[in-house]
Order: structure tokens, then C-alpha cells, then sequence
């Protein structure tokens, strides 16, 4: 692009003005520049979380509950193992209630609903419910859960919350990947006289299983971050529980409550949290990008 | 099964196809039809009555305040139990606002660097790199922002706050750690994965014969991007910018640690306020009668805000993926149901 306008004066003709190349170049800067400042902000969380949160690691931070205190400094103010346990079970309940539906949705939309106005209609509403923030679900949830049946916070509620949250997104990654089933397998199977359900169950599923579970890790990936729902759905607690009934710590609310706190020791737990946090969801969404490179579809 | 029965030596009925299954055979076919079409319907009954109660809930405060003045009225005073939605309303709206400004140009420049100019060995690590910012959760960012951006940047704020004096909103007011500036680029840089992604997806559609074509016609990298990618793809950058501000509207936990959540209007850009999605976390826990009523109608307008800008986004999203014919279409309308999501 840059011909050297010294080697012959024919070429020179050629050569770019001043002021384009001028422009050019920043334009290209400007560009770079852009581009530097999206990077930064990752590296610096990256490397924040990692000091602050290895800091703040230990055995015993996994090991034992928060215990409410915060008056005799580091020592006494308890891990997070309640909240990780709790993270887990809510999010488990949650994947085992949101996964079936949105599958059976998206097999609905792609094998039966097609292009009819139903289908576009249940299409658009569940892009609607993708809009939807995540804390306005807590308020329905705590409407309906709370509210309606005059009971307490509990850790199934707060996972019923969260299975609203990935619905959306499980029904549209898994539609995704249906469509992409060739239709002549599926032609085949049905000119062999299989009957549509068999179809479905063994020859339209199995070919989209590694697809869809892609797309279900990153909706798993996304409600083990939230925190909105929860606030109001499985509340807070010190305790490690396993029973979905009662209150239920996590490690969103955890660290949002130890965010708040005056004592440095528990903005400490805070950081050693949040690591964690992001330690399990990127393990999640590593686990899909793997799977997803190598599923046949997509 | 069909082909055992006709072993078995039995007749067809009469009027009855050979081909045709027997009733029995029929059921599960039907039961999974029905059962799921069921499933389907459910998804719009439950958003349906979803809003129905929302409503009924928020009644209440609409009732107390009107419903205009709920929205508009600039005065939450929840000892006084007088609830004017406005200084939330326009918490919101400052900080998603500047959230586009700020981080929908970082994004795009992030685009056209990984998929024009960026050496091919390095496409693939930054792009992974900005989609690792989408993994991180907002209590994350949130914790980030208040502890180490919003303490570091207080004196460059100032100084600007200082400088620009002259400005109404912006200048002469004192900088608090947590305000509305800190606020929006926080957010920014929460979004720029989304539209960042949605941007690239757009851009990969462009045919390379537009962009050969341009630069075979001897424009510079920096001409072909302008007049062969970007016409190209304005409406799908535009909806994808249109899905991060609803991200932004609905982000809750990060707004709520950042804001500050001052119950009043901020006098300019470095003061503290409050938003829509903040003022529900932070009092639900404790709100009673007419102040839970008045969240709940609080909640009501956070989602009848991101529906509209949700429904404009999947238009311009939609309208672009038509544009680029349906073969590349499908990718960008699929990538921004994903970026919703993921």
C-alpha cells in the first residue's frame, strides 16, 4: 500500500495523499486504542481477584461456615463453605427443573410448532422472558412463592427463580442446534416406518446432545452468578443446609453482603468468594467451549 | 412393529391402509404432540399471568400516587411514605446511557480490530479474552468498581468535575466515591462483551467481495472499513448495542453496590443516586404495605422500560439478519439470542 514514492516517479502517482494516509493510520490508532481499553479492565479484574482472592484462600475458608461475627478480626469470621454448597444445590435444582421444559420447548418449536403463528408466538414470548431482568424473576418468584403462599424464603424458591433466568436461554440454544439436525436423518428414520416419538428420542436428541449441552452449561454458567433472585428468594443464611426448604446461602449474596460490611476482614472473604465464583463459572463455560468443539453440529 | 404385526398373518381392516399404524401405536405420538404443545402454552401462560400479578401487586402504590406521578414524581420518601419514581427512573436512564456511550465504541473498535486489522494469530486470543469478561458475575464487577476503579478514578473525576465547572450536570460538585459516572462505566465495561460479540458476528457477514472490491478500488484499511463494513452492518451494531443497554437497564446487584442509593436526583454526573433495579434490592428486605407496593410498581417500569428496548433491539437485530439474506442472517440473529442470554 505504501509504495515507496522516491524508487520512480510513475509509482509516485500512485501513492496515497498525505492526509489519507495521515487518516489512515489514525483511524487505526484509534482503533488499537479501542481495543486496549476492552482488554484492560479484564486484566485488571483478573489480577485483583487473584491477589486479593488468593489472599484470602485457606483451608479453612472452604471448610467452615461464615459465623456471623466480625469484632475479633481474620480469624473468627468463618469461610464460605455454606455459601459454595449452597451455590451448587440451588443452581442443581434449578438446572433439573429448567433443563426438561426448555429442551421439550425447543423440540416443540423445531419438530411440531415450526413456522405456525403459535410457535412465532411462543418464539416471541420467550425472547420477551431473555429481556426480562434478572431481579424482576425474584419479584415474581417472591410473589408467587412468598406472597402467595404466605411462607418464607427457601433455597427451591430461589432455585425456581433461577430456572426462570436459563429457561429462555436453554430454549433457544437447544432450538439452535435442532434446526441444525440434518433433515435427512430424520426423513429416513421416519421412511423406515419409525414413528415420530422414537424419531425424536433416537435419532433427533442424540445427534443434538452435545450441542445442547453447550448451551445448557453456559445458562448453568449464568445463574450460578446471579445474585438479584436470590436476595429475596433463598435469602442469606450462616449455616451449610441441604435442605431446599429452608434458607439457603450462596455465593452471589454472600459476597454481596460481605461487600456492604465495614470490617476489612470480610470484604477479604468477599474477594476470596468472588475468586471462587468466577473460578467455578469459567470451569463451566471452559467445559462448553470443549464441547462444543467437539460436537459434529454447530 | 408394523412389520411383526403383518407376520403374524393379520388381515388389514378394511378401509384401513396397510401402512397405517394401529391406534395404540399412535398414543405416545400424540401424548408427546400434546404434552409438549402443553409445555409450550405453559411459557405464555406464565408470562402472562406473570404480568397480572405484577400489576396487582403494584397496584397499591398506583393507586396512592397515580400512576403518571408515580413515574414522574421526584420525591421517594419512604419514611413519609410518598413514592415519586423519578430520581430511580433517572438513575436508570444516566447510567445505561453512558454505558453506551462509553462502552458501544469500545466494542465496535474491539470488532474491527479482531476481524480487519488484528495479525490471525491473535484473533482467537482476544476474542476468547473479551468473552471472558462475559463470565465474570456482576457482584463480581460490582465488588471490582467500588474497591479498586471508583477509589482510583475519584481524583481524575474531580479534576474533570473541577475543570468542566462551567457545565451544568457535569461540573462543580463535589465527587463521591460511589455516583453515577462510576456507575455507567462500570456497566460499560459489563455490555462490551455482548455488543463487542454481536458487533464481530455482524462484521464477519460482510462478503469479502465489498472489501476487496474497496480496497482493489485504492481505499486504505481504514476507508474500506468506513464505506464497505460499516454501512454494511449499522443496523446490526445498532441492535446489538440496543441488547447491551437492556443489560444495562436490568443490572442490578453492580448498580446497586455502585450507585450510592441516594433516594433523591443527583445534582450532576459525580453525585450519588439510585436506580430502579438498586432501590428493589436494597429495600425490599425490609419494605412494608405501600412502600413494597411501590417497589413492585418500581419493578413493573424496569420491565416495561426493557421490553421496549428489547422489542426495538430484535427488530433492528431482525431487520439486519434480513438484509444479509438468510444464510448469514441466521448466525446474527442466533448469536444475539445468545448474547441475551449468555
Amino acid at each position: 500500500m505504501s509504495a515507496p514514492a522516491a524508487s520512480s516517479d510513475r509509482l509516485a502517482r500512485f501513492a496515497l495523499s498525505p492526509a489519507r494516509r495521515r487518516r489512515d493510520r489514525i483511524a487505526r490508532t484509534g482503533v488499537l486504542l479501542g481495543t486496549a481499553l476492552a482488554v484492560i479492565p479484564l486484566l485488571l479484574i483478573v489480577y485483583y481477584l487473584l491477589r486479593k482472592g488468593l489472599g484470602a484462600w485457606s483451608v479453612s475458608f472452604f471448610t467452615t461456615d461464615p459465623t456471623g461475627s466480625t469484632f475479633f478480626g481474620g480469624s473468627s469470621i468463618g469461610g464460605i463453605k455454606s455459601a459454595i454448597l449452597g451455590t451448587i444445590e440451588i443452581v442443581a435444582l434449578a438446572s433439573a427443573i429448567s433443563i426438561p421444559i426448555g429442551v421439550g420447548v425447543a423440540v416443540w418449536l423445531v419438530e411440531y410448532g415450526r413456522d405456525s403463528w403459535f410457535a412465532q408466538t411462543v418464539r416471541f414470548f420467550v425472547d420477551v422472558l431473555t429481556g426480562v431482568p434478572s431481579i424482576v424473576f425474584g419479584l415474581f418468584v417472591y410473589i408467587v412463592l412468598i406472597v402467595g403462599t404466605g411462607s418464607s424464603y427457601a433455597g427451591y424458591k430461589g432455585s425456581i427463580a433461577l430456572s426462570l433466568l436459563m429457561l429462555p436461554i436453554v430454549i433457544r440454544s437447544a432450538e439452535v442446534i435442532l434446526l441444525l439436525v440434518p433433515a435427512t436423518l430424520r426423513e429416513s428414520a421416519l421412511a423406515l416406518g419409525a414413528p415420530r416419538w422414537r424419531v425424536i428420542f433416537r435419532v433427533v436428541l442424540p445427534t443434538a446432545l452435545p450441542g445442547m449441552l453447550t448451551g445448557v452449561l453456559l445458562a448453568v454458567a449464568r445463574a450460578a452468578g446471579e445474585t438479584a433472585p436470590l436476595l429475596f428468594t433463598a435469602a442469606a443464611t450462616l449455616g451449610t443446609t441441604f435442605d431446599l426448604g429452608g434458607f439457603m446461602n450462596s455465593l452471589p449474596v454472600q459476597i454481596y453482603k460481605d461487600v456492604t460490611s465495614p470490617t476489612p476482614a470480610v470484604v477479604n472473604r468477599a474477594w476470596g468468594a468472588a475468586l471462587t465464583l468466577v473460578a467455578m463459572i469459567l470451569l463451566l463455560n471452559l467445559i462448553a467451549r470443549l464441547i462444543s468443539r467437539r460436537s459434529r453440529l454447530a | 412393529m408394523e412389520a411383526a404385526s403383518f407376520r403374524g398373518g393379520e388381515r388389514p381392516q378394511a378401509g384401513r391402509s396397510p401402512l397405517t399404524r394401529p391406534a395404540l401405536a399412535k398414543l405416545p405420538d400424540r401424548a408427546l404432540k400434546y404434552g409438549l404443545t402443553t409445555l409450550a402454552a405453559l411459557i405464555l401462560a406464565l408470562i402472562v399471568y406473570f404480568f397480572i400479578r405484577l400489576i396487582g401487586q403494584a397496584h397499591g402504590a398506583f393507586a396512592k400516587e397515580g400512576v403518571f406521578q408515580f413515574v414522574f414524581g421526584n420525591n421517594w420518601n419512604v419514611g413519609g411514605e410518598r413514592f415519586g419514581a423519578l430520581p430511580l427512573l433517572v438513575g436508570t436512564l444516566i447510567t445505561s446511557a453512558l454505558a453506551l456511550l462509553i462502552g458501544v465504541p469500545v466494542a465496535v473498535a474491539a470488532a474491527v480490530y479482531a476481524t480487519e486489522l488484528c495479525p490471525l494469530r491473535l484473533r482467537g486470543a482476544l476474542t476468547l479474552l473479551v468473552e471472558l469478561l462475559a463470565a465474570v458475575p456482576s457482584v463480581v464487577y460490582g465488588l471490582w468498581g467500588i474497591f479498586f476503579l471508583a477509589p482510583k478514578l475519584q481524583g481524575a473525576e474531580q479534576w474533570v468535575a473541577d475543570r468542566l465547572s462551567f457545565v451544568p450536570f457535569i461540573g462543580g460538585g463535589l465527587v463521591t466515591i460511589p455516583n453515577y459516572f462510576i456507575t455507567g462505566l462500570v456497566l460499560a465495561i459489563m455490555i462490551l462483551p455482548i455488543v463487542s460479540a454481536i458487533a464481530r458476528e455482524v462484521m464477519a457477514t460482510v462478503p469479502v467481495d465489498h472489501k476487496e472490491a474497496a480496497l482493489a478500488l485504492g481505499a486504505t484499511r481504514w476507508e474500506m472499513i468506513r464505506m464497505a463494513v460499516f454501512p454494511y452492518c449499522r443496523s446490526g451494531i445498532v441492535g446489538g448495542a440496543m441488547l447491551g443497554l437492556g443489560r444495562a437497564i436490568g443490572e442490578t446487584i453492580a448498580v446497586t453496590i455502585l450507585i450510592g442509593n441516594a433516594p433523591k436526583l443527583g445534582s450532576h454526573l459525580f453525585s450519588q443516586g439510585y436506580s430502579l433495579a438498586a432501590s428493589i434490592a436494597n429495600e425490599f428486605g425490609e419494605a412494608q404495605g405501600v412502600h413494597r407496593s411501590a417497589l413492585f410498581a418500581a419493578g413493573l417500569v424496569l420491565f416495561v422500560l426493557t421490553l421496549i428496548v428489547n422489542g426495538i433491539a430484535r427488530l433492528l437485530v431482525i431487520r439486519a439478519a434480513r438484509s444479509q439474506g438468510s444464510g448469514t442472517g441466521g448466525g446474527v440473529t442466533r448469536l444475539a439470542d445468545a448474547a441475551v442470554g449468555a
